[in-house]
């Protein structure tokens, strides 16, 4: 007998007995289906997450002022007012590691657009504040550099802020006010999102960081709250970390003894624990789904044992007609197979469709790799084959005298 | 000669009792014959019929089975055999249940030749149609009276052209009218050259025969 045929008659066997096939096959279903979902929603999940970290800004790192300490009492990070703008220019100058760096002020504000208010953030950066989030312009431009050293009090606006106060008008060249001084829009930026802890990075107003610092902070002091590095490439990231503590050391002239006035943050180390609670949860998953495969397989081995002795009497006429040994247990096995693989194709479409709604739900990207589908079949045969075989060895062992005559 | 039995011996260990079925049993069967084997129960009929069916080997002695000597073949080997050279019919029919006559008919198709699955149903619908079965393609075995169900099985059969068919007590659960039908059928095979073995208690039945070996005790009396 051909496979093809073996097959087909082991289906018409298993559509004989629908409900029973149905009922045997739902724990290959359950662990398929679990399998599927939980790899891809884990897949889609870290994805997510993954670009929402890449969305932050191209190789980022981070200085925040450091902690202050004053005898006893030691303050929280931030609390130092040591950093400044030039700080972030003799980094540039003197460290080959990074590329681009901005500044960053921020400040909370009221904004007006005729009878329309906002209340949002508003980021004081320099022109490479762009490269440094790989951040564009969606329509108009970006402000200028000679914006940045007058204070000119103009602005780039966010989607959110912009579908806020606009209302589907066009900001670019409108006047806006805040903190009740007009601001002009120069451009619209590019939507980013929701960044990883969930903020909306779109609802923010851009300006430049002197104009914050004079105009709306009414500052002299070029103090920042943050600089932002992009750096050449990620590879040379714990280099690029000593040597820029290096300068800003020598240029705060701090001594051997006392703590750095400032931290460095990067997003490696974010990703990494990001990634490892992924697979870890994915691998804990798996385990699970792993284990209801079995006990479905085991349920294919009681329902086949079952069969074999109901059918004792087909099996000894089949023998009696020309069957061979191996044709009977490639007939039950073939039963079994099939069982499972109708099974598992069930289970991948259960589970494409549970991981198509939780991806929805959550707006993660669905993330079905043909890659595990494939490994889902080949399993969900493969508990066919493993669990199928015992009950098949005992149909192809029985005497067919002996099943001729059993009731 | 189709059947050649010599110094056939068979034993049954039940239990540390050694029961013998058969004992030096020798006979021959040409081709053509229509035979009926008669006894008790217990008297080593059914025995005799399954070494000539294939389905048990003797402990001793030599079968030659249309020149073949199927004594010593391996278990594949007479799963061969029985598919080509010899056809069953059973009291109890053993059709296959929820299955159409049809698909009852082509079943030994599958182990045999490599037939397409069109030369499948064309052979057994025209055995089915030959046998009288015209209208029951379709039915199930549950759905046919006790004599048809038994010409669906003789169809089965005869679906791979066999020079030999072994009936084991093939009118034992039909009423009369159906079993005279049913013989009737077997007379007509046999005219055409098909060699029938019967095992039987009925003497009615054995009538239909050409011959009748008696067998009492294990041995052809």
């Amino acid at each position: 007998m051909t496979g093809i045929i073996t097959l087909k008659i082991a289906m018409r066997a298993l559509i004989r007995n629908k409900a029973r096939s149905l009922l045997t096959a739902l724990g290959i279903i359950i662990g398929i289906a679990a399998v599927i979902a939980v790899v891809a929603v884990g897949q889609g999940a870290s994805v997510t997450m993954r670009s929402q970290i890449n969305s932050m800004g191209n190789n980022l790192l981070l200085i925040f002022p450091g902690s202050q300490k004053t005898g006893g009492f030691h303050g929280g990070a931030g609390t130092q007012q040591t950093l400044t703008a030039e700080d972030g220019e003799a980094i540039l100058r003197e460290c080959p590691f990074v590329q681009a760096m901005t500044p960053l002020v921020r400040t909370g504000a009221q904004c007006i657009y005729r009878e329309n208010d906002w209340g949002t953030s508003v980021q004081g950066v320099d022109v490479s504040y762009q490269e440094v989030r790989g951040w564009d312009v969606a329509s108009g431009s970006f402000f200028t550099d000679s914006d940045v050293r007058s204070a000119s009090r103009v602005c780039v606006i966010g989607k959110t802020v912009a579908e806020q106060l606009f209302q589907g008008e066009d900001p670019v060249n409108q006047s806006i006010r805040i903190k009740n001084m007009p601001f002009r829009v120069m451009g619209v930026m590019t939507s980013k999102g929701s960044a990883a802890w969930g903020q909306d990075q779109d609802d923010t107003i851009i300006a430049p960081w002197t104009t914050v610092r004079r105009v709306l902070q009414n500052s002299a002091f070029n103090n920042v709250n943050q600089l932002m590095f992009s750096l050449v490439s990620m590879d040379i990231l714990p280099q690029a970390k000593e040597e820029i503590s290096q300068i800003l050391r020598q240029r705060h002239r701090l001594n051997v003894s006392t703590d750095n006035d400032f931290t460095l943050t990067d997003m490696t180390e974010v990703t990494k624990m990001i990634t490892q609670v992924s697979s870890l949860m994915t691998m804990l998953l798996t385990i699970i789904a792993s284990i209801s495969l079995v006990v479905g397989g085991i349920g294919i081995m009681n329902i086949m044992l079952v069969a074999v002795s109901e059918r004792t009497r087909e099996i000894g006429l089949r023998l009696a007609i020309g069957a061979r040994r191996r044709d009977i247990l490639m007939q039950f096995l073939a039963e079994a197979v099939a069982l499972s693989g109708a099974g598992g194709l069930m289970g991948i479409a259960l589970g494409v469709s549970v991981a198509n709604i939780i991806a929805r739900i959550n707006h993660w990207p669905v993330m079905v790799s043909p890659g595990a589908v494939l490994i889902a079949l080949t399993f969900s045969a493969g508990v066919g084959i493993f669990f199928g075989f015992y009950p098949a060895w005992r149909a192809a062992r029985l005497n067919p005298i002996e099943s001729l005559r059993r009731e | 000669m189709l059947i050649s039995l010599r110094q056939i011996c068979k034993v049954y260990h039940m239990e540390e009792v050694d029961v013998p079925a058969l004992q030096e049993v020798s006979t021959d069967i040409a081709a053509g014959e229509f035979v009926a084997i008669m006894g008790h129960s217990g008297s080593g009929k059914s025995t005799l019929l399954n070494l000539l069916g294939c389905l048990d080997r003797p402990d001793s002695g030599t079968y030659l089975l249309d020149g073949h000597e199927v004594d010593r073949l391996d278990s594949d080997a007479l799963a061969g055999i029985r598919n080509r050279k010899i056809g069953f019919v059973f009291q109890n029919f053993n059709l296959l249940p929820r299955t159409t006559a049809l698909e009852n008919v082509e079943l030994p198709l599958y182990y045999g030749a490599k037939l397409s699955s069109a030369e499948r149903h064309e052979r057994a619908r025209a055995l089915l149609i030959r046998l009288g079965l015209k209208d029951r393609l379709g039915h199930h075995p549950g759905q046919l009276s006790g004599g048809q169900q038994q010409r669906v099985a003789i169809a089965r059969a005869l679906v791979n052209q066999p020079p030999l068919i072994l009936a084991d007590e093939p009118t034992g659960n039909l009423d009369s009218r159906s079993a005279d039908d049913i013989m009737a059928l077997f007379q007509e095979l046999n005219r055409e050259g098909i060699t029938i073995v019967m095992v039987t208690h009925e003497p009615d039945i054995a009538r239909f025969a050409k011959r009748v070996i008696q067998m009492k005790d294990g041995k052809i009396v």
